[in-house]
């Protein structure tokens, strides 16, 4: 794709997926000016903390920050933070920029991310009801997190487990409303998510399932003060944290008329059906070579594994995305990791102990090892990844027996 | 303030300057240093800031952790010295200290 007469690389977005590519590009000594355009007013940090450990006040904003600033700058590399893109204007290949300004572009690389999926039901817009996207929702929520309030947590997946770990270690009153019948149920097989249940339960969460939200209750103030559920009950909240998923930030691109699935699509290569665009990270469905087929991940592990692949894609060396996606969290002390995906298994497999809480279940499908979650068990994480990139066919007798070990399996 | 020494697996070396108390990772990371991801972000769940710390340093980078040492133990490139750099909080006795690369993460 190199091309002397191409100049200007633009990126959209400042998520994790352009942090990774802008670093992947410095270090390959990428010939061209790259710019950067976010509406963040903060350069590519990590959001994984969010939900966490950054919650919990115990690590500060610049630690977020995926490089120092200066790195970019001293890179050569431009930053324009606090600026949307409104349009792309593929004729000519340009952007109309929220300052009203026009940016050029020779290659384009959309890592617009995604946005929260919002809860539409009676009083939804009610002060005190947050969604945790970005560090300012974090600051929000956090400076409402004082011991003793009661937060009510709509979603039991991964943002809403992890916040209601984090403000339950301080102190805080937590319910959370899954309106499916078990928690992470679209991640996770029914091992790992009642061990969490259980796990939040003896923390004194009120996990409760099979609970659908149809609105909030409100004070005189206009302030959220309960939430009713569909079977007409009713759970009294101080705080409410809405975080039932994300929906890929497309607007853009369908807007130009790039191709999109619910996702904009690309190939292995993170290119799109424009030869000068390219797109990365949660706002794509691409073709993953692993599972031949395209797909839609929400994660960190994919946003940083496209942004290497673009970045080799820029620079003409094509290297595809082929690697199975992985996955992590930590909630108290569970420290849970996993690979590949999971859903279509045909057979579970324990390994370990769920009460000493250190196991791992295997999920075969037709006999090979296609996922791994694994819970305070790194090994079976790191032995799991290879089992799933190479596709083993393991027995469930050799997976279970705690006298083969797993390392011999590789 | 002090500096470490990172010598990527191609033997190119990044002398990097660093305050106590930030990882190793970070450092690296920091620094743009080739060869160290840091993708998890330090929470010891990714595997892909291993490096090798040299002999006499190494006794100064404290204990391995359990969970760290599972992580280790599958990474192709383990050596005796090895660390994931996330869990290694530097101290000013690490000034000066030289740290090898893998040739790859995991």
């Amino acid at each position: 794709m190199i091309n002397k007469n191409k100049e200007v690389t633009v990126i959209i977005g400042g998520g994790h997926a352009a942090g990774t590519l802008l670093t992947a590009l410095l270090q390959k000594k990428y010939p061209h000016k790259v710019v950067m355009v976010s509406e963040e007013l903060h350069p590519p940090y990590q959001r994984p903390p969010l939900s966490k450990n950054y919650l919990a006040g115990e690590v500060d904003k610049a630690s977020l920050y995926l490089k120092p600033p200066s790195i970019y700058e001293k890179a050569g590399q431009e930053l324009q933070l606090g600026v949307r893109v409104e349009k792309i204007n593929r004729d000519d290949k340009s952007l109309i920029l929220s300052d009203q300004s026009t940016l050029k572009y020779d290659q384009l690389v959309l890592a617009t991310g995604s946005h929260v999926r919002r809860l539409n039901v009676r009083g939804s817009d009610l002060k005190g009801i947050h969604y945790l996207h970005g560090i300012e929702d974090t600051d929000a929520l956090r400076r409402e997190l004082v011991p003793g309030k009661r937060l009510v947590i709509v979603g039991g997946g991964y943002i809403g487990l992890e916040v209601a770990a984090s403000a339950t270690k301080q102190g805080v009153k937590v319910t959370v409303l899954e309106a499916a019948e078990r928690l992470m149920q679209r991640v996770t097989g029914p091992e790992i998510s009642e061990f969490l249940y259980a796990k939040h339960t003896s923390a004194g969460v009120d996990v409760r399932l099979g609970a659908a939200v149809i609105g909030f209750e409100s004070d005189d103030q206009g302030c959220v003060n309960g939430v009713t559920l569909a079977d007409g009950g009713k759970v009294s909240a101080d705080i409410v944290l809405v975080s039932i998923g994300v929906i890929p930030e497309t607007a853009l691109a369908e807007n130009a008329g790039l191709l999109c699935d619910d996702g904009v699509v690309v190939d292995e290569f993170t290119r799109t059906d424009d030869p000068d665009i390219l797109a990365i990270g949660d706002c794509t469905r691409h073709h993953n070579l692993f599972f031949d087929k395209r797909q839609r991940l929400e994660s960190v592990a994919n946003a940083v594994e496209q942004a290497r692949t673009a970045a080799a894609t820029l620079m003409s060396e094509e290297k595809p995305y082929d690697s199975p996606p992985w996955f992590w969290s930590n909630q108290y002390d569970v420290r849970l990791q996993m690979v590949g995906l999971s859903q279509n298994h045909d057979q579970r497999v324990l390994r370990g102990s769920i009460l000493d809480k250190e196991f791992a279940v295997f999920y075969l499908c037709l006999g090979h090892v296609i996922a791994v979650d694994a819970v305070n068990f790194p090994v079976a994480f790191m032995v799991g990844k290879q089992l799933v990139k190479l596709r083993k066919s393991v027995s469930a007798e050799v997976l279970s027996n705690p006298n083969i070990e797993l390392k011999s399996l590789i | 303030m002090g500096k470490i020494i990172f010598i990527e697996h191609d033997s190119t070396e990044h002398v990097t300057q660093f305050d106590e108390g930030a990882t190793l990772m970070q450092i690296a990371v920091d620094n743009a240093v080739p060869g160290i991801d840091g993708d998890c972000g330090g929470e010891c769940a990714c595997g892909t800031c291993h490096m090798i710390v040299s002999d006499e340093w190494f006794e100064k980078t404290g204990k391995v952790g359990d969970a760290e040492e599972q992580m280790l133990s599958m990474t192709p490139e383990r050596a005796r010295t090895s660390r994931l750099g996330c869990q290694v909080q530097t101290t000013k006795a690490m000034d000066g200290m030289t740290v090898q690369l893998p040739e790859f993460q995991m």
